[in-house]
């Protein structure tokens, strides 16, 4: 009997601290949980911002984005994000948030900006795994090499010298890297292409969503 | 142990019984994010905050927590340490905490910090478990930062370099540049680098011990024929 109650109060003792600790979790989440996603989002906007400066739009670009499923003609396995600039209510500029599938070292997450007329507002990189010092030359923190694609559109340069200069396309490669930026570049062309052949649709998609959420009575497009 | 000699606890934690160095304990985060002196110092600290608080709670509860269930409640304590500290910095220092990312709740793996809690903290009353924190976190964040800056002398030409992402916008020139224009010695920057790193570093503690040893021995060895001399 008494072993019995031994274990029950040792159980008893173990329950106590994990309803604690659980309890000290809850309560910081709770202290820095608005910190954290304001942290996130200023964090994205200030990335969105490098490709699209905030004088070049008017809207809540956070809050005004379409979602696309997984599509092979943009090379995307999951879904992505687009976000929507306006200016004047019309809209500017979008940016795509997707991923190139074959870096070196898996795939690099970057935001492609492309303007309306279809040229190219700029590319960032937001995360990658390629080897330091070798294929990081491509963030913007490093290098200006991501600049090269600003202004260039489908046509400027010639579909065949959308390429790494390796491959004959005009774009640098860095030394002892050839296939990060192969890979980003081929990314950013099926951003430009898509871009090019779906743009209706993708306007379409956006002006469904906002007709949606006004006939759900929320604030579908929060004006900045 | 009952005895506490705050003196021996500080040069245990810091030195003959480093957690780094002579212990060899925590050495995956220690290996992966000491590519410059402001991960290593930021990992440390965290380590170090871990620490001191889990020694902390892990004394004051020492004669309630039956042995059967030690463990699994040092562990639920560390966790939540962990994941609190985690919470904070990710609110408070972003930055810093997407540089170090997966490694802050990975400090709850570091075994060093369990070890004492163990060894250490359940056995001894409040301030020496918090002493024995402090300088055992101090004697890993040393090793971190000596890392740290090593690798990234070697392989950026730089040092203090990103001190912003801890210090605010005041560090935004802290950079020392040793090499204007260094191409990178990418062996330093890797893996490798940390563990050829480590190892020189575990091996001039030791030379720097033996010579110590030896100087006692002598002086131990000359007393000794000089009381036979006499004799």
């Amino acid at each position: 009997m008494s072993n019995k109650r031994y274990i029950l109060v040792s159980g008893l003792i173990l329950g106590l601290f994990a309803v604690v600790g659980t309890a000290l979790v809850g309560v910081t989440h709770q202290v820095t949980a608005d910190k954290i996603a304001d942290n996130e989002r200023l964090a994205l906007l200030r990335k969105l911002n490098q490709i699209l400066p905030s004088e070049k739009y008017d809207n809540d670009l956070l809050h005004t984005t379409i979602t696309l499923q997984a599509d092979n003609r943009l090379g995307q396995e999951k879904p992505s994000t687009i976000y929507i600039a306006k200016r004047e209510s019309e809209i500017s500029a979008m940016i795509f948030s997707v991923r190139a599938p074959r870096g070196y070292s898996g795939e690099i997450k970057m935001l492609v900006g492309i303007n309306i007329d279809g040229t190219l507002a700029g590319v960032r990189i937001v995360s990658h795994k390629e080897t330091p010092g070798l294929g990081d030359i491509m963030e913007i923190d490093k290098s200006d090499w991501v600049l090269g694609f600003n202004g260039k559109s489908l046509n400027e340069p010639a579909e065949k010298l959308w390429k790494v200069k390796r491959d004959g396309g005009v774009f640098d490669q860095f030394t002892g890297a050839t296939i990060t930026p192969r890979a980003v570049v081929q990314a950013v062309h099926l951003c430009l292409v898509y871009f090019d052949r779906h743009k209706k649709e993708l306007i379409e998609q956006y002006n469904k969503q906002v007709k949606l959420s006004a006939s759900n009575n929320k604030p579908g497009d929060p004006v900045k | 142990m009952s005895d506490t000699n705050y003196n021996e606890i500080s040069k245990n934690g810091l030195w003959n019984n480093n957690v780094a160095l002579v212990q060899l304990l925590g050495l995956c985060p220690l290996l992966a994010v000491t590519g410059t002196v402001i991960n290593g110092l930021g990992l440390g600290l965290a380590t170090l905050l871990t620490l001191v608080l889990s020694n902390t709670v892990v004394s004051l509860i020492r004669h309630w927590v039956r042995p059967e269930v030690r463990v699994p409640v040092f562990v639920m304590i560390i966790a939540s340490v962990v994941t609190a500290i985690e919470l904070s910095m990710n609110a408070w220092l972003y930055e810093l905490y997407t540089v170090l990312g997966i490694f802050i709740p990975l400090i709850v793996t570091n075994c060093g910090i369990l070890a004492r809690a163990e060894a250490f903290a359940s056995k001894n009353s409040l301030l020496p478990s918090i002493l024995d924190g402090l300088m055992m976190g101090l004697g890993f964040t040393f090793v971190l930062v000596t890392l740290g800056a090593i690798r990234e002398i070697l392989g950026y030409g730089t040092l203090f370099s990103n001190a912003h992402l801890m210090f605010g916008d005041i560090a935004q020139n802290w950079t020392w540049v040793f090499v204007e224009d260094y191409s990178g010695f990418l062996l330093a920057i890797l893996p490798p680098g940390a563990f050829i790193g480590m190892g020189l570093i575990i091996a001039l503690k030791n030379v720097i011990d033996t010579h110590n040893k030896k100087k006692q021995t002598i002086t131990a060895a000359q007393a000794v024929t000089t009381s036979e001399a006499t004799a």
